[in-house]
């Protein structure tokens, strides 16, 4: 075990100074922040020194916060050395409106797909990315769907028509609906008449 | 192998002015037996060598990691079976594991070698597959068929701990939902007698066949350092020569108390793969009878732990929910996930099937992850196969696939 995180810490802040700041270690992983502009440098530098030798992109992600004005979306990049077996995560902040980030793809063909998927789903744009479309979801799509301004479909919701999933109609399998908006089972139909909608 | 290039300078060039392509596109997929799984692979073929392919996938795109945001802990395992549905119980114990270190639950080192057991029957299920059908695609249909009987008494193990076969939702956070009965030991015992002969007879049918050999040695090759760029892991990584192993490097559920070695090839083509995952399996098979033997040391009481102490997550016994109301209350409010968690960011990984299967979970002290990542191990090393197939024939490009075992519903979520 030679690489520690003290050591990482003090090489990034001998070189990189106060930028890169908010060092932790929550459940025994290295995490820090690093300023939007500086995530190339910044994985440049941990790539090709001799000690610190992260060459393995693990994963790379978005989160999205949307109460943190100017930095509601956080890319998260893991990185690993392998030859130490030392893990590390930082975080990068941009602005929602502007969510400009320089891409990984020079450092590590790993990131093209990863990019394009954070891309699809939270529309970070990856500056010299090659090929920067959608890869999960359809072409066509012109949302971000894992933003936050975007919930998940109400389970309870009445006004979907399940037919098409075998659950006849909007009031659920065996049943209809009336007119003043109750459900009664199919069976009883004929004793309300013309009622039924 | 020849260059690309020079092959495409001999071929007839068409006259000036002629709107037709020197080369062909061809449309492997989205649902073409060859694929083994819904994506699709535009091929520009020079005669029966590839030129360039573009993959494309997302045809079964689910929405994992979106639907788990509205999610309680225990209604996220079933969605991480339908990941990688070939070790789905891999997927479920690592997710519990996630679980386990984000609410700092330590495991009875029976449950951890209980779940050693499992995962290590998924591994050697999905590698059986992987390989079986590497053979398949070679030519060789009766391996596929022979295996298939001992990936069913897999199945049947499965069966008997949690009710379910492929898509397993296998064990609760804290351990399993029930100790393993005399039948699953029975069977057990069935399978370590039985198997090793069934994988030799495989061996034997495809190690040193000489058409086997000849179709995939060459085929599909990555350097170490190419793979490591592309963010391999698992036996494609290892078969390129680097011993990556997440079960030796990052250990979780007790695998630092097991002896096994870690299987490394060196040029990374097919038969390396192949080899690297037949290798894997018999050391699966080591791993399994350390831990069957470890189990069998536990006496008396300490023979029936089959969870950890963690009433908050654990649910209770079906016959107190029965007859008790504090029981029923308890294990009412799990099953609607009513429990907070607390704040935390944990990223934990464990061996799957095909590499490092990673759990980025994001809690803000809901009931549910304010956001949760998985890393797919097949998502990320399937943007290789472009380079890996170039300049091949197009039956390698087939082989490679296969070799590389990729799942669709791993790659899409």
């Amino acid at each position: 075990m030679g690489l520690t995180y003290d050591r990482i810490k003090e090489k990034l802040t001998e070189k990189f100074g106060g930028q890169v700041s908010n060092f932790e270690e929550p459940y025994g992983m290295l995490c820090f922040e690093v300023p939007k502009d500086m995530n190339l440098k910044v994985m440049q530098f941990l790539y090709d020194d001799d000690e610190l030798r992260f060459r393995f992109l693990t994963t790379l992600n978005a989160i999205h916060y949307p109460d943190n004005k100017g930095r509601e979306l956080a890319i998260v990049y893991h990185l690993h050395n392998m030859v130490d077996n030392v893990r590390l995560r930082f975080k990068i902040y941009v602005d929602i409106t502007k969510p400009d980030v320089f891409t990984a793809t020079r450092l590590f063909e790993a990131a093209n797909w990863l990019e394009r998927e954070t891309y699809d789903f939270y529309g970070v744009n990856f500056i010299g990315h090659p090929n920067l479309v959608r890869i999960l979801n359809v072409d066509e799509m012109d949302y971000f769907p894992m933003r936050k301004e975007y919930p998940l479909e109400d389970q309870t919701r009445k006004d979907k028509d399940d037919e098409m999933f075998g659950r006849g109609g909007s009031a659920g399998y065996g049943t209809v609906k009336t007119e003043d908006d109750t459900t009664i089972a199919e069976s009883e139909k004929d004793n309300v008449g013309d009622k039924l909608i | 192998m020849q260059d690309v290039v020079s092959i495409k300078d001999n071929h007839i060039v068409l006259p000036d002015g002629s709107i037709e392509k020197q080369t062909t596109t061809l449309n492997l997929g989205p649902t073409h037996p060859a694929t083994h799984g819904v994506f699709q692979n535009i091929l520009e073929m020079d005669g029966e060598r590839i030129v360039s392919a573009k993959q494309t996938i997302g045809y079964i795109h689910r929405a994992f990691e979106k639907i788990a945001e509205r999610r309680p802990l225990y209604q996220i395992t079933p969605l991480t079976d339908r990941m990688n549905y070939c070790s789905s119980p891999i997927n479920n114990i690592g997710w519990h594991t996630t679980c386990e270190k984000l609410l700092k639950i330590q495991t009875p080192k029976r449950v951890d070698y209980l779940r050693v057991i499992i995962m290590e029957l998924a591994r050697i299920s999905d590698h059986l597959i992987c390989n079986s059908v590497v053979g398949v695609d070679a030519g060789a249909f009766t391996g596929f068929l022979y295996v298939m009987q001992y990936r069913e008494l897999i199945y049947e193990i499965y069966e008997s701990i949690c009710g379910s076969r492929l898509t397993t939702n296998i064990g609760r956070i804290g351990g399993f939902e029930r100790n393993f009965t005399n039948v699953t030991w029975e069977k057990l015992e069935r399978f370590l007698k039985e198997y090793p002969k069934a994988l030799k007879e495989l061996d034997d049918l495809l190690l040193r066949n000489r058409i086997f050999m000849e179709r995939t040695i060459g085929a599909g090759p990555i350097s170490a350092e190419r793979a490591l760029n592309y963010g391999f892991t698992g036996p494609n990584l290892r078969a390129a020569g680097v011993d990556y192993d997440v079960r030796v490097h990052s250990p979780y559920c007790s695998y630092q108390d097991f002896d096994f070695k870690v299987p490394v090839g060196s040029t990374g083509d097919c038969y390396d793969r192949f080899l690297v995952r037949d290798q894997e399996m018999w050391q699966s098979m080591k791993i399994i009878e350390q831990a069957y033997q470890k189990i069998q040391d536990f006496k008396g009481e300490e023979a029936e732990v089959y969870h950890a102490d963690v009433p908050d997550y654990y649910l209770p016994e079906k016959k107190d929910v029965y007859t008790k109301m504090e029981s029923l209350i308890w294990h009412f409010k799990i099953i609607m996930g009513e429990i907070d968690m607390p704040v935390g960011e944990v990223y934990h990984c464990v061996e799957g099937g095909n590499g490092e299967l990673g759990f980025y979970l994001i809690s803000d002290g809901g009931r549910t992850p304010y956001r949760l990542h998985f890393r797919r191990p097949c998502f990320i090393y399937y943007q290789a196969y472009e380079e890996l197939v170039k300049g091949a024939m197009l039956s390698d490009a087939v082989i490679t696939m296969s070799s590389l075992n990729l799942i669709a519903g791993e790659m899409d979520s």
